[in-house]
């Protein structure tokens, strides 16, 4: 278990590292950097100066091992567009997303698990069929669509919530929420419904598979057979060992919902990171762009590794080698 | 023994003909209305989309062929409708059938290109990686694996960004679809590499490889002509599949603003323009090229479904 531990927690490492190369060659190579921080009065003496100050001169290997013990303290450059630290600018921004990401996943767990038992336990009812055709429309709506229909339906004929931005805040400590004011609620609503849409289908088809095959098994039949009632059956026998594969999903998704945000914040104005990224894209504001892809990859590369070693913990024949390597998906 | 070409070739014709309209597939397609459905709508909006040039009243990209006085009229059953603008036309005078028609067509082309292109190197890499192994399989699927380790829509974002921050502005417009089709593709690949890898394995492994090695048959040859073959369906599937993710994923690039450019748009690009006025009760403007993209993605994924199904051996 320990040799599988430390190869998972090196295969992590090395994804990062790659991730950070990556980061890396964006930040130095595309774009001066010198040209992108100076002003248009600078001297040539200035830029040479700064060129130096950087360290843009030091070989390849040097700049490579300073990017990256730089961000592994946190620290991702000044913002060329703004001016300022862009650790700072990303840490005011992550609480919107988190808060969107957080809630929309609610959504999806309360929504898509008791669809998927519904759609498994009452194949051919025709409530069953509904929601498996809302499931396939669920997954074919652009995110994006989804946002600009809810905007038209509630904000611009009904007129019932906000269409843009976080409404009022408060501040716990560094943290700005918008769960404890009545209008951050109502603004939270569309985005996250919108963020939600795919994740719901998701959830719910995950669910019915498991489903069907639970009620297969025998400790199903013997349960019935022995007279517990069906909807306890159902929702507590089966649906119980039916979690487990949610809870991976779910876990490994956020970080798919965490870079799916900033299409629903391009929409909906949610002043998050993916937003932020969004401009710094428009504006070629590299550190910006670079620090978010660290930090979104770190977020997905740790859940995929923390999942993977839940599951070799639970079950040890995944600590096989040969499991590991290719088959995690097919 | 001397038979004429000509009649053996008919019968073998007519036999594979009959082998399509016997088989399986062919059997389960007919049963799933929902199949026959998403196929009907996909044909019709190919080749609605195809023939744009000879159906729609303008050609929206034609600035000489808009009027500023046939702008922002409604549909044609509001009370003001005009003919023959159908749906309606946005703040310039552009008839958004037209619109939606000729950004069908880029979306649909940018997508096609993308799955082929993504197929094309997926089972190249995958072939190799499952067929050699040791180094090769080694260098090829770790570069997949941090590309996995990448959320898709942002390896996606991420190039496009670059590929314009780094064009000049005039090369920028020209290369937008190639850059999104590339964009596409770098992390779909994957998925394909992957799953050929594990059935490339399996198979070079089997004695009849062994023996086609032997006998000195060339690799590609044996990777092309005997192992290939025996990993298409889930391939099929998958290509399916992410051919609605493509179309997906290259309508987000546009609506983010990191696709097409508005003067040649694609679906995703009429939705951004048209989110513009969201709040001035222009709906039509955004809601047509909404359905057009859902419907494509929808008879796609429908069709994708279908074919996971029903060439799912577990399930028959």
């Amino acid at each position: 278990m320990i040799a599988f531990l430390l190869k998972r927690i090196a295969n992590a490492a090395f994804v990062m590292l790659a991730v950070a190369l990556l980061a890396f060659v964006i930040f130095r190579f595309f774009g001066d950097p010198v040209e992108m921080m100076v002003n248009e009065q600078a001297t040539l003496a200035d830029r040479v100066e700064l060129r130096e100050r950087l360290g843009l001169n030091d070989s390849f290997i040097t700049q490579y091992t300073r990017f990256v013990t730089d961000t592994v303290q946190g620290d991702f450059g000044i913002s060329y567009r703004n001016q300022q630290d862009v650790m700072v600018l990303i840490k005011e921004r992550f609480p919107a997303t988190f808060e969107l990401v957080l809630v929309a996943t609610v959504i999806s767990l309360v929504v898509g698990i008791p669809a998927g038992v519904i759609t498994a336990v009452y194949r051919e009812s025709r409530l069953a069929n509904i929601l498996q055709l809302g499931s396939i429309i669920g997954v074919s709506l652009p995110s994006f669509v989804v946002g600009i229909l809810l905007i038209l339906a509630f904000s611009v004929s009904l007129g019932w919530l906000p269409a843009f931005g976080r409404g009022e805040t408060v501040d716990i400590g560094w943290w700005s929420t918008g769960l404890l004011t009545p209008s951050g609620r109502a603004a939270l609503m569309l985005p996250a419904i919108s963020l939600s849409t795919f994740q719901v289908t998701l959830v719910m088809r995950l669910v019915r598979a498991e489903m069907l095959e639970t009620l297969r098994a025998d400790y199903i039949k013997f349960a019935r057979a022995r007279g517990v009632p069906a909807a306890r059956v159902h929702w507590r026998h089966a649906l119980r060992n039916c979690l487990m594969p949610v809870i991976t999903l779910t876990g490994m998704q956020i970080g798919n919902l965490i870079a799916f945000a900033l299409v629903t914040e391009t929409v909906f104005q949610w002043p998050g990171m993916g937003m932020l990224f969004i401009q710094a894209v428009t504006f070629v504001d590299i550190p910006v762009m670079a620090a978010y892809l660290m930090i979104v990859s770190l977020i997905f590369v740790v859940l995929n590794t923390l999942v993977d070693i839940t599951y070799a913990w639970v079950d040890p024949r995944l600590r096989d080698d040969t499991a590991s390597a290719g088959g995690s998906n097919g | 023994m001397e038979t004429p070409p000509a009649l053996t070739l008919t019968p073998v014709r007519k036999a594979r003909l009959s082998r399509i309209r016997e088989s399986d597939l062919w059997f389960s397609f007919r049963s799933h209305p929902s199949a026959i459905f998403a196929v009907v709508v996909l044909l019709f909006v190919t080749a609605t989309a195809v023939c744009a040039p000879f159906i729609t009243p303008q050609n929206p990209y034609d600035l000489a062929s808009l009027e500023l006085w046939n702008s922002e009229i409604p549909p044609i059953w509001a009370a003001d409708g005009q003919w023959p603008f159908l749906l309606g036309t946005d703040t310039q005078g552009r008839d958004i059938l037209s619109a939606v028609l000729y950004g069908s067509r880029i979306s649909l082309i940018i997508g096609f290109a993308s799955v082929i292109l993504a197929l094309g190197v997926g089972l190249a890499l995958g072939l190799m990686a499952g067929y050699f192994g040791g180094w090769v399989d080694n260098v090829i699927m770790r570069i997949g694996d941090v590309l996995l380790s990448m959320p898709f829509i942002l390896i996606a974002i991420l190039i496009t960004a670059i590929a314009s921050a780094s064009l000049p502005t005039g090369l920028k417009d020209v290369l937008a679809a190639p850059i999104l089709i590339f964009a596409i593709a770098v992390p779909s690949w994957v998925q394909y590499a992957r799953t050929v890898r594990a059935s490339a394995m399996v198979e070079a492994r089997k004695e009849y490889v062994q023996a086609a090695k032997l006998i000195r048959v060339k690799a590609w040859r044996i990777m092309l002509h005997h192992i290939l073959p025996n990993c298409m369906t889930p391939i099929m599937v998958a290509a399916t599949l992410n051919f609605g993710l493509a179309i997906l994923s290259e309508a987000t690039l546009s609506f983010l603003g990191v696709g097409m450019p508005s003067d040649q748009p694609s679906l995703g690009t009429l939705i951004r323009i048209g989110n513009q006025y969201l709040f001035s009760g222009l709906w039509w403007i955004v809601v047509f090229p909404s359905i057009q993209l859902c419907l494509i993605v929808l008879s796609v994924n429908m069709i994708g479904d279908w074919l996971r199904d029903a060439l799912n051996p577990k399930l028959r």
